[in-house]
C-alpha cells in the first residue's frame, strides 16, 4: 500500500474539476458553503479582501480555526501557508487538511524559494501567472495550480491575464521543435522535461484553476470559457448581500458554462456582488510574491 | 453504442478518456435531455454533495432514477457510488438508492490517507490497482448485490443488476478493464432493447 504518490495527490485535484473552492473563515461559512455545493472550503482567517485592508504580517490561519471549520463539513478542507514556510506546511500536513495552498495571498517567508512539496504526503496548489511559474510550481512538487489572479479585488482582470497567458504559451509549446523546446525552457525558466510533457500533453501535467478576483457567477463562467478546470471563490461570497444564493449560482455557472440560457437564470436575482477595485489603485500587489 | 459521463462535477474527462480508449462513442451528460442520448451512464469521482445538489436543481436526479428502474446501465466511482447508493449512514444526504450498499463515506480517512493498493476481482485474470482517494467504505450489501472484489474485508466493486460501484478510481490508472466490463453491461442492455419482442 503506497500514500501520497503523485498519483494520489494529482487525482485528487482531478475530483475538484468543475467545482467551486470557497474561502471561508467559520464553521457557519463552512456549513453555507457545502450548503451551496462547493467540492472544497479553504480554511482562512480572514478573506482576502480583509488581509489586503488589514495591512501587516498575514500567517497560516490559527490551528483552532481551521479545526473548527475541519469538523463542521463532510467536503474536503484546504489551508494556505507562506511561500517557503515549510514549518507551517508540516503542522498542517500533521493536523490533517487535505490540501495546502502556499499562497501569495499571505506574507512570504522566504523571498527566494518555495516549499520542496515532493516531501509531503499531503499535495500542494501554487497560483502562477504563465507557464514558467506554473511548471516551476510542479517542479517542485505542486500537483494542482491556479491562477494568482488579484485576490481580493473583486476586479477579474487579472486572472483573465494569467489564464490567456497560460493557455497561449500551451499552445506556442504544442508547435515547436525539440531543439527550440530547450531554449525556450530555459526562457521561461522551467524543467526541459516538463515543457516536453506539456508539448506532448497539450496542457498542463496537472488540474488548473481559476483564482483571485472572482465576483459573479458570468465571472466563473468566463474562466471556465478559457478553459480552467474550475474555480476558487475567495472575497467574493462572503462579501456579497447575500452569501447563500451568490454561492450556488457560481457553483451552477461552473458547470453550466457553456449553455447561455442556463446562465441566465442563473444570474438573475444573485444579490449585490462585493464591491471591487481597479488594479491600477492598489498599493500592493500580491501576485508580484512568488519566485 | 454511446456512453454517457456525467459532467455535472468531477473527474469525468479521465472517464471519457477511458471510453474512447475502447473505441466507443462518448458524450458529456449535464441535463436530462443528454441522459435520453445515451445507453448508458458513468458517474465521476467528486464530490457527492455537490453532485447530489447540482442533479436535483436541473430535474436530472429524479430522471437518471427512473431510467435506472427500467434497466439503464450506471456506473459509479467513488462519489459516484455514493450518489448510487441506497444510504449513506454518517451524514444526512439523499442518494438515488438503486444499489442496496450502505456506507460511510470519508471512513478510510483524509487526503493523507489516501491510497492505492493491488487487488482482485473477480473474472479478472490478473491483479487491478485500485487508487482510493478519500474513499467511502461500503460497510454492509443486501442479497441482491454481488461483490466483485474485497478490501480486507470490505467491498470495493459490486453490482446488482444494472448499477456498478466501485469506492476506487479506475480512470486515474492505465487499466481500462473495469470500464470494459462496463461497456459490456452496456452492450447487452442495447441488444436486449433491440431485440424484437417474441410474441410480437
Amino acid at each position: 500500500m503506497e500514500k501520497g504518490t503523485w498519483e494520489i495527490k494529482k487525482g485528487f485535484a482531478e475530483m475538484f474539476k468543475g467545482g467551486v473552492i470557497m474561502d471561508v473563515t467559520t464553521a457557519e461559512q463552512a456549513k453555507v458553503a457545502e450548503e451551496a455545493g462547493a467540492v472544497a472550503v479553504m480554511a482562512l482567517e480572514r478573506v482576502p479582501a480583509d488581509i489586503r485592508k488589514a495591512g501587516g504580517v498575514a500567517r497560516m490561519a490559527s490551528i483552532s480555526k481551521i479545526k473548527e471549520i475541519m469538523q463542521a463539513v463532510s467536503i474536503p478542507v484546504m489551508a494556505k501557508v507562506r511561500i517557503g514556510h515549510i514549518a507551517e506546511a508540516r503542522i498542517l500536513e500533521a493536523l490533517g487538511v487535505d490540501y495546502i495552498d502556499e499562497s501569495e495571498v499571505l506574507t512570504p517567508a522566504d523571498d527566494k524559494f518555495h516549499i520542496n512539496k515532493h516531501e509531503f504526503t499531503v499535495p500542494f496548489v501554487c497560483g502562477a501567472r504563465n507557464l514558467g511559474e506554473a511548471l516551476r510550481r510542479i517542479s517542485e512538487g505542486a500537483a494542482m495550480i491556479r491562477t494568482k489572479g488579484e485576490a481580493g479585488t473583486g476586479n477579474i482582470v487579472e486572472a483573465v491575464k494569467h489564464m490567456r497567458t497560460v493557455m497561449a504559451e500551451v499552445r506556442k509549446v504544442q508547435n515547436l521543435p525539440y531543439e527550440e523546446i530547450v531554449s525556450y525552457a530555459k526562457e521561461i525558466g522551467a524543467p526541459v522535461e516538463l515543457v516536453q510533457q506539456v508539448k506532448d500533453l497539450g496542457r498542463l501535467p496537472v488540474v488548473n484553476f481559476a483564482a483571485g478576483g472572482v465576483a459573479t457567477p458570468a465571472d466563473a463562467a468566463l474562466m471556465m470559457m478559457l478553459g480552467a478546470d474550475g474555480v476558487f471563490v475567495g472575497s467574493g461570497i462572503f462579501k456579497s448581500k447575500d452569501p447563500a444564493k451568490m454561492a450556488k449560482s457560481i457553483v451552477m455557472s461552473v458547470t453550466y458554462w457553456n449553455d447561455p440560457e442556463m446562465l441566465l437564470k442563473i444570474s438573475e436575482d444573485i444579490g449585490e456582488p462585493m464591491e471591487g477595485l481597479e488594479i491600477d489603485t492598489l498599493e500592493v500587489k500580491l501576485q508580484e510574491r512568488g519566485w | 453504442m454511446v456512453i454517457g459521463v456525467s459532467g455535472v462535477q468531477g473527474d469525468f474527462r479521465e472517464h471519457k478518456w477511458m471510453i474512447e480508449r475502447l473505441g466507443i462513442e462518448t458524450m458529456v451528460v449535464k441535463t436530462s435531455e443528454d441522459l435520453d442520448k445515451v445507453d448508458g451512464l458513468i458517474i465521476p469521482g467528486g464530490e457527492s454533495t455537490t453532485m447530489i445538489r447540482i442533479m436535483k436543481m436541473t430535474g436530472l436526479f429524479e430522471k437518471l432514477r427512473e431510467k435506472v428502474k427500467t434497466g439503464f446501465p450506471v456506473y459509479g466511482t467513488c462519489a459516484g457510488l455514493i450518489v448510487l447508493a441506497k444510504e449513506i449512514e454518517n451524514y444526512t444526504q439523499e442518494s438515488l438508492g438503486v444499489i442496496d450498499i450502505k456506507v460511510m463515506r470519508n471512513a478510510y480517512g483524509r487526503q493523507v490517507d489516501s491510497f492505492d493498493e493491488m487487488i482482485e476481482i473477480k473474472g479478472f485474470d490478473k491483479p487491478f490497482k485500485a487508487v482510493f482517494i478519500r474513499a467511502p467504505r461500503i460497510d454492509s450489501y443486501g442479497p441482491d448485490v454481488e461483490v466483485l472484489a474485497f478490501l480486507d474485508k470490505f467491498p470495493v466493486m459490486c453490482r446488482q443488476g444494472n448499477v456498478l460501484v466501485t469506492s476506487f478510481h479506475p480512470e486515474l490508472t492505465d487499466d481500462a478493464r473495469v470500464h470494459e466490463y462496463f461497456a459490456n453491461m452496456v452492450k447487452e442492455y442495447k441488444m436486449h432493447q433491440e431485440m424484437p419482442k417474441a410474441n410480437a
